[in-house]
């Protein structure tokens, strides 16, 4: 599987899941893992450029396949991702830990709909939860993330 | 490399099973019709929360996601076949499906969240037959089928004789749920629901088509209802969420919704 660029052998453990696998061998562990069973998004990363929850899939289903992570957004010192830039200016976060999965999934909403009226932006968030409940800021972060995309 | 948790080095979440990744439909079957206690993989956001629970401890994993050519959404007999590798948001998506059966694809938006369906299937929610699923009724309210595959052959189940009971289908261990058929939806249709939480299974709704009505969310499996008294014979279960007295109000509600227009 091809992560961040980066070419990685599949784990021999099939029973390994795709956020594990990110966080304990290959330390990303900017990928955070909050339910493990699919509710709280904070393990959403891009499989093929699509948003998915990595804590339900095995790591041996990602072989073949282009991974992007939050730390593949941006190269260290280069300019952020326009939605990272955007959660930045409009402050969308507050302990951060829901964080790189409102990113990873709100760069699937904008890639979905560009503008986002208000009911599809709360329903492309609706699978992200913030338990500091910011989710004024994060909304205006994805207003704000819009903009920036479309220059 | 190294992992930066060393006592967490072999840390997984299931039990452990034999992974298997076959490459067609015919590999599949055999896979299916030798192994004991099998279970087959597809988008896996239902399954792989049971297998993270260890709530389902298969012997054998059989991932079907390696097989080509069973992804495809098309038409047949003026309605859409959905084969099994056919995920939700691409369901959700097809002009076709919005054309053939708009039902489908009003019903397919209101299963979890966007971002669960770029990886679940249409016909693994078939499959899994929870019973306050949505995909379950619509293709019961439609009349639809589903094929099943195995090294004996394919058989056409059509959607009253498929489900049975709590996530129990007539499907065999041997069978592959390969597609299902979803007959054109060009009456008045509509589906409603009421769920505690956006993207949360429904505690109770009705799919509407014509004047069919499927139920979901209140008895083992979808049921048909009549529409001028919805809840006759339904004794659905009570949880923390709702209670059986609140269920049988929503099935009024939802009906009185579905059929105002």
């Amino acid at each position: 599987m091809r992560v961040n660029g980066t070419v990685h052998p599949a784990p021999a453990d099939p029973r390994r899941l795709l956020s594990d696998h990110l966080r304990h061998d290959l330390g990303l562990t900017g990928t955070h893992v909050g339910c493990e069973h699919g509710v709280c998004g904070c393990c959403t990363i891009l499989l093929d450029g699509a948003p998915v929850r990595s804590c339900l899939i095995l790591a041996v289903q990602a072989e073949g396949h282009e991974l992007t992570t939050i730390e593949g957004l941006a190269a260290p010192g280069a300019p952020l991702h326009p939605v990272q830039q955007a959660f930045h200016e409009c402050h969308g976060l507050q302990c951060g830990f829901c964080t790189p999965g409102f990113v990873m999934s709100v760069i699937g909403l904008l890639a979905q709909h560009p503008k986002p009226t208000p009911e599809q932006l709360d329903e492309g968030i609706s699978g992200n939860l913030c338990r500091c409940t910011g989710y004024a800021s994060i909304r205006r972060a994805v207003q704000r993330a819009a903009e920036l995309t479309q220059g | 490399m190294a992992s930066l948790f060393p006592d967490t080095l072999l840390r997984v979440k299931p039990a452990p099973f034999e992974y298997h990744a076959p490459t067609s439909i015919e590999d599949a079957c055999a896979l299916l019709g030798s192994l004991e206690d099998a279970k087959v993989l597809a988008g896996g956001q239902s399954l792989v929360p049971l297998l993270n629970f260890r709530l389902a401890r298969p012997a054998h994993l059989v991932d079907i996601n390696r097989i080509p050519n069973l992804n495809r959404i098309y038409e047949q007999d003026g309605g859409v076949v959905v084969q099994a590798l056919a995920r939700q948001a691409e369901v959700e998506d097809s002009k076709l499906v919005g054309q053939r059966c708009p039902l489908l694809g009003l019903a397919v938006r209101l299963v979890a969240h966007r971002v669960i369906r770029n990886r679940g299937t249409v016909v693994g929610s078939l499959a899994h037959a929870d019973p306050a699923s949505e995909l379950p009724a619509v293709l019961l309210a439609l009349n639809g089928h589903v094929v099943a595959r195995s090294t004996r052959g394919a058989r056409i189940i059509p959607a009253a004789d498929f489900f049975t009971s709590v996530m129990e289908t007539t499907l065999a261990p041997d069978e592959l749920l390969v597609e299902a058929w979803f007959p054109a939806s060009t009456g008045k249709y509509g589906i409603a629901e009421e769920s505690r939480r956006h993207g949360d299974f429904a505690l109770a709704g009705g799919v509407r088509y014509g004047d069919r009505l499927a139920l979901f969310g209140v008895a083992p499996t979808p049921v048909l209802a009549d529409p001028k008294d919805p809840t006759r014979g339904l004794q659905p279960s009570g949880d923390l969420e709702a209670t059986p007295e609140f269920r049988l109000h929503l099935v009024q509600v939802v009906t009185d919704r579905l059929f105002a227009a």
